[in-house]
């Protein structure tokens, strides 16, 4: 079956994302296809490579672009979400003038046309939040 | 995309304390352009956002409330409000703001967009959708 | 039709489970994950909605929430499942939508 996630928090504050990384597994895992995960709210948090939690805690955002590069999923942050909380692809430290970028592997920053799209063409929309 | 699919938007939260209600307007309004089947749902304090008369000037921040007078333009003009929610907070439907739309298969006559539903009503409505937006 | 309703809130820091209970159709099940799962224990304030909740709606429970928690399955409520995420899955695809009331 074909799946969306939504992601609405950020990591570490609120333990959403780590239940939609744990049932994000599971789904693949029982061999159901991730059409995509969407990050929205503070979800987009997710979506830095620059968290370095202590050693012996979970790196949340690597565990989802570990997971991104071992199935091919595809990671989007909202764009609208992104800009306010910076969150910063290529393009997008372009278009801004920003003077970096922090977005981590596998993710990739989109417009909430992203969330229908994903809405229309899954099966299943599940919703990880506050 | 030929597909057309029952979408829902619960809102459940109020405005301005937390950033849900405006983002989740937000995906509402983008949504609207994918022409399907939409219909929102406030209960609980998601009926705090269809308030009157927000005036957010002392907070300097958005008052993203004439926002969802727009919605009849983009033809989401089934806006459900839980009564029980409603009347949990005192709130009547004289309260909330008149949020209408242009009928056009009725010869553009103006209708309310604002549904007031029981619960029991509400969870029916819940049961007949295909895709359940949460914020 | 029926939905997977999911719970992630204590019901006794917020309203999520009662407004679950409240617009929850018959027929749907209802999982407790994250701090939702406290709502699963016997002998508590809301137990009882729980229990009179139960003719109409499925319970489960997000059985690594429980552990993370320390929360004994002997506490849960008679008739309230456990499942595993791979439950967790499953539920999502025996019932035809999901609703979570964040």
């Amino acid at each position: 079956m074909k799946f969306a996630i939504q992601v609405n928090e950020g990591p570490y504050n609120h333990e959403a994302s780590v239940s939609a990384l744990n049932f994000t597994k599971a789904a693949l895992e029982a061999g159901h296809e991730i059409f995509r995960v969407f990050f929205y709210h503070d979800g987009v948090n997710n979506g830095t490579r620059f968290t370095s939690p202590p050693q012996d805690d979970i790196n949340i955002a690597n565990s989802w672009s570990a997971l991104a590069d071992k199935h091919g999923l595809d990671l989007v942050v909202c764009v609208a979400a992104a800009q306010r909380r910076g969150i910063v692809d290529q393009g997008e430290q372009e278009r801004q003038g920003k003077d970096g970028n922090n977005i981590a592997p596998g993710f990739r920053i989109s417009g909430l046309g992203q969330l229908i799209e994903a809405g229309i063409q899954s099966e299943r929309l599940v919703v990880f939040g506050d | 995309m030929s597909e057309i699919k029952k979408f829902m938007y619960i809102n459940r939260k109020a405005p301005y304390g937390t950033i849900y209600a405006w983002e989740s307007l937000e995906v509402v309004l983008i949504g609207a352009a994918f022409e399907q089947d939409v219909s929102v749902a406030f209960v609980d304090d998601g009926v705090y956002q269809l308030c009157k008369g927000q005036d957010t000037t002392g907070l300097g921040i958005k008052n993203f409330s004439a926002t969802y007078r727009a919605l009849g333009d983009y033809d989401v003009n089934k806006l459900y409000v839980e009564k029980e929610s409603l009347d949990a907070r005192g709130l009547t439907l004289d309260d909330l703001m008149p949020l209408k739309y242009e009928d056009e298969n009725d010869d553009y006559a103006e209708k309310d967009s604002i549904r007031v539903v029981s619960s029991k009503e509400l969870a029916e409505i819940f049961d007949q959708q295909e895709v359940l937006f949460n914020f | 039709m029926s939905i997977l309703h999911t719970v992630n809130k204590s019901p006794f820091d917020r309203n999520s489970l009662e407004a679950c209970v409240r617009l929850a159709a018959k027929g749907g099940s209802v999982l407790l994950i994250e701090d939702g799962v406290y709502g699963a224990m016997k002998g508590t304030s809301k137990s009882d909605m729980v229990t009179n909740a139960m003719k109409d709606l499925t319970f489960y429970v997000l059985g690594p929430d429980l552990k993370a928690r320390g929360v004994d399955e002997g506490k849960l409520i008679d008739g309230v499942k456990v499942v595993d995420y791979s439950g967790f899955v499953n539920l999502t695809v025996e019932n035809d939508k999901a609703q979570a009331w964040l």
